[in-house]
């Protein structure tokens, strides 16, 4: 009975929330009130959660699994999915390592960590420059593919380490990762800078436009003139991009380059995109309903560490939390269906 | 005829064509750089080394089969490895029938659990098997608390041949238990998978989900024979592990269904359903591990494999998908021209 109109009286108001709700989607509104629901619950369970303290702790942890997620997304949305996004940060992380070491360990200068930087930048590229046509061209499975470069990426990464931590790195990268500009931690910043980049990309560009219409249907994309080849294989070389920042980000935080960093993230990663409500078969999901999905798992994690769990049951109730939005979206779904047979 | 046999045997099994002679070819090659490769004692530990994958690969398949993909097998052994233990303690010992038993039927119920979400609420399966990955890893790491248990029953872990003898120059060939149990699991699967209507049913639902339903087939028993299975196997597998590291460590195996993945799609299991043989699984298994067991030989640095096992499966996917079959279309155009 709510959706007759009552009058010209509030045209302004109810235009103004269908708007919101279309612009966010029923899936970022399921999402939106998860997030108020464990605010509220850790709020009340625990007094320290509605803090600064939780806030930087979240702030700093955050980064690292929010810039692989973003480079997990768009491989998704493409109908694809990249496997390597951990190992691949390892990689980079290891090159930029090296160029540091190479340039005087802690006496290195900063000419040489931008330099560094920009080769990181460049391994984790290349990684999608191999993925990417070999996914395009050969139409072999993108899960077998990404799967194979993360066993060549940890095995690569294995072979020059020799499993060991490389450290001893200037002191003027400490602040990238435990820093802060203005009061918000720098990693946090990056992050948003990151998402902010991700998401014109995804909303306001060709690239972006062409992911969405090859993970719908790549066939279809390919006979309307999208040269799906390029794109699939820019849609991977920026993913390994992302993954370089992430690298920086972890060797900073950590203060040192080990494979196997952030290893468990890589399910987690996915976990958040479909979290988020991106279609696992690729064609429809939004960066922005991701990082809100981002934002409830390390609510979650860091509301159970207060509550003096463990990690290890946060990440059991991530698991459930999935389950969790996958029945309620298909009740919802139902419901949808049910009204309309009734009503439609 | 010779050359009419082999584009034809190729276009009825073209992975497993391919992957023949890849693997004679990788054979030949390493057996000539070192004579030790062709030896009995060489062929036991390749057969012991690859057991356990070997057993988690030939339930996967009945699942990619199927249409579905698992991701959470591998934490769920580890999660059977220790209910198992546990329950063996209660019961005092037991003996490795019970042991077996009682992991084929935790591991089956816990891939029931896969089958009942992917079925019930219409979630795929990849969506599934990742979060119940999290949170089988995330209860068994939270109540074990990371520890590993070292007090096993005496034959569990005191190492069982099945065939020992000395070889000429003096090393043991040793075939230890896990691989009887991977024999028979690889003949069930086949039996299963080739010679039961269930099988047949199971190629159809992966092949035409919708076509299969139509047909009558009922869907709800496909789900849960699949996941079932793969819970089966997984558990049995985590079971023959344990002989093999003679301790239950409660991370040891997550990370595994990667792996095991890459060899049985590399095996010519199509991720989508419909398309997946026993064969096929043995041979992406054993191409991985004798690639591995080459490398060893000839005396490459261990750290050194993974990358080399990395670059192996990219190459031989890259040309088992697209240009092996174009080649041939297009020999058979030159031959028809």
């Amino acid at each position: 009975m709510s959706d007759i109109p009552v009058g010209a009286s509030t045209p302004t108001k109810a235009s103004w929330l269908t708007r919101v709700s279309a612009g966010l989607g029923a899936e970022t509104i399921g999402l939106l009130m998860a997030l108020v629901a464990v605010i509220v619950f850790f709020g009340t369970m625990s007094p320290l959660f509605l803090s600064l303290q939780t806030f930087d702790s979240m702030a700093f942890q955050l980064p690292e699994l929010g810039l692989l997620t973003l480079a997990m997304l768009m491989p998704i949305i493409s109908g694809g999915i990249n496997l390597s996004v951990t190992f691949t940060a390892n990689l980079c992380g290891l090159t930029l390592a090296w160029v540091l070491h190479a340039s005087g360990g802690p006496d290195a200068s900063l000419l040489a960590f931008v330099l560094g930087s920009i080769l990181a930048i460049g391994v984790g590229a290349t990684t999608g420059l191999v993925m990417g046509p070999v996914i395009a061209y050969t139409g072999a499975h993108p899960i077998l593919v990404s799967l194979s470069m993360m066993i060549f990426a940890r095995g690569l990464g294995e072979f020059l380490t020799r499993g060991a931590d490389i450290s001893g790195f200037p002191d003027f990268i400490q602040p990238l990762g435990h820093g802060s500009l203005w009061g918000v931690p720098i990693p946090l910043l990056i992050l948003i800078v990151a998402v902010i980049a991700w998401h014109v990309l995804m909303t306001r560009t060709r690239l972006g436009f062409s992911t969405y219409m090859v993970g719908s249907n790549i066939e279809a994309a390919r006979y309307s003139g999208l040269p799906t080849p390029r794109v699939v294989t820019l849609i991977y070389v920026l993913s390994g991009a992302m993954c370089a920042v992430a690298g920086i980000i972890m060797m900073a935080r950590f203060n040192s380059v080990r494979v196997g960093h952030g290893e468990s993230y890589l399910l987690i990663t996915v976990l958040a995109c479909f979290l988020g409500g991106v279609n696992p078969f690729g064609g429809f999901g939004k960066v922005l309903s991701v990082v809100l999905a981002l934002i409830i798992l390390q609510l979650l994690s860091s509301g159970l560490n207060l509550l003096g769990a463990s990690q290890h049951l946060a990440t059991a109730v991530w698991g459930l939390l999935l389950i969790g939005v996958m029945i309620l979206r298909w009740v919802s779904g139902h419901l949808d269906f049910l009204r309309r047979r009734i009503f439609g | 005829m010779g050359s009419v046999a082999i584009p034809k045997l190729f276009r009825a099994h073209p992975t497993e064509t391919w992957l023949v002679i890849v693997l004679i070819v990788m054979s030949a090659g390493i057996s000539l750089a070192n004579g030790q490769f062709f030896t009995i004692a060489n062929l036991f530990n390749l057969l012991n080394t690859s057991s356990v994958n070997l057993i988690f690969a030939v339930g996967l398949v009945v699942v990619l089969i199927a249409g579905g993909i698992d991701i959470s097998f591998a934490v769920a052994a580890s999660v059977v490895q220790y209910v198992v233990a546990i329950g063996l303690a209660r019961i005092g010992g037991g003996d490795w029938f019970i042991a077996l038993a009682f992991a084929a039927v935790v591991g089956a119920c816990l891939g029931a659990v896969n089958a009942a979400l992917i079925y019930y609420f219409r979630i795929i399966s990849i969506v599934v098997t990742i979060a119940t990955f999290n949170i089988f890893f995330g209860l068994l790491m939270f109540f074990t608390r990371g520890v590993s248990i070292y007090n096993l029953p005496d034959w569990w872990i005191h190492r069982t041949m099945l065939i020992e003898f000395q070889q000429a120059n003096g090393t043991w060939a040793e075939l230890s238990l896990p691989v009887a149990i991977m024999a028979a699991c690889v003949v069930a699967t086949w039996v299963l998978i080739r010679h039961t209507t269930i099988g047949r049913q199971l190629y159809a639902f992966g092949d035409n989900p919708e076509g299969a339903r139509r047909l009558g087939i009922n869907i709800a028993a496909m789900h849960f024979i699949a996941f079932g299975w793969l819970g089966l196997m997984a558990g049995i597998a985590g079971v023959a592990q344990v002989h093999f590291t003679q301790q239950v460590v409660p991370n040891a195996l997550a990370g595994r269904e990667l792996d095991v993945l890459a060899a049985v799609v590399l095996g010519g299991a199509r991720l989508g359903g419909g398309r997946g043989t026993v064969l096929g699984c043995i041979l992406g298994v054993f191409l991985v591990s004798v690639t591995q067991n080459g490398l060893n030989l000839l005396g490459i640095s261990p750290y050194a494999f993974k990358m080399i096992v990395g670059a192996v499966i990219l190459v031989a996917i890259t040309l088992s998908n697209a240009p092996l079959s174009k080649m041939l279309a297009g020999l058979r155009q030159t031959r028809t021209a």
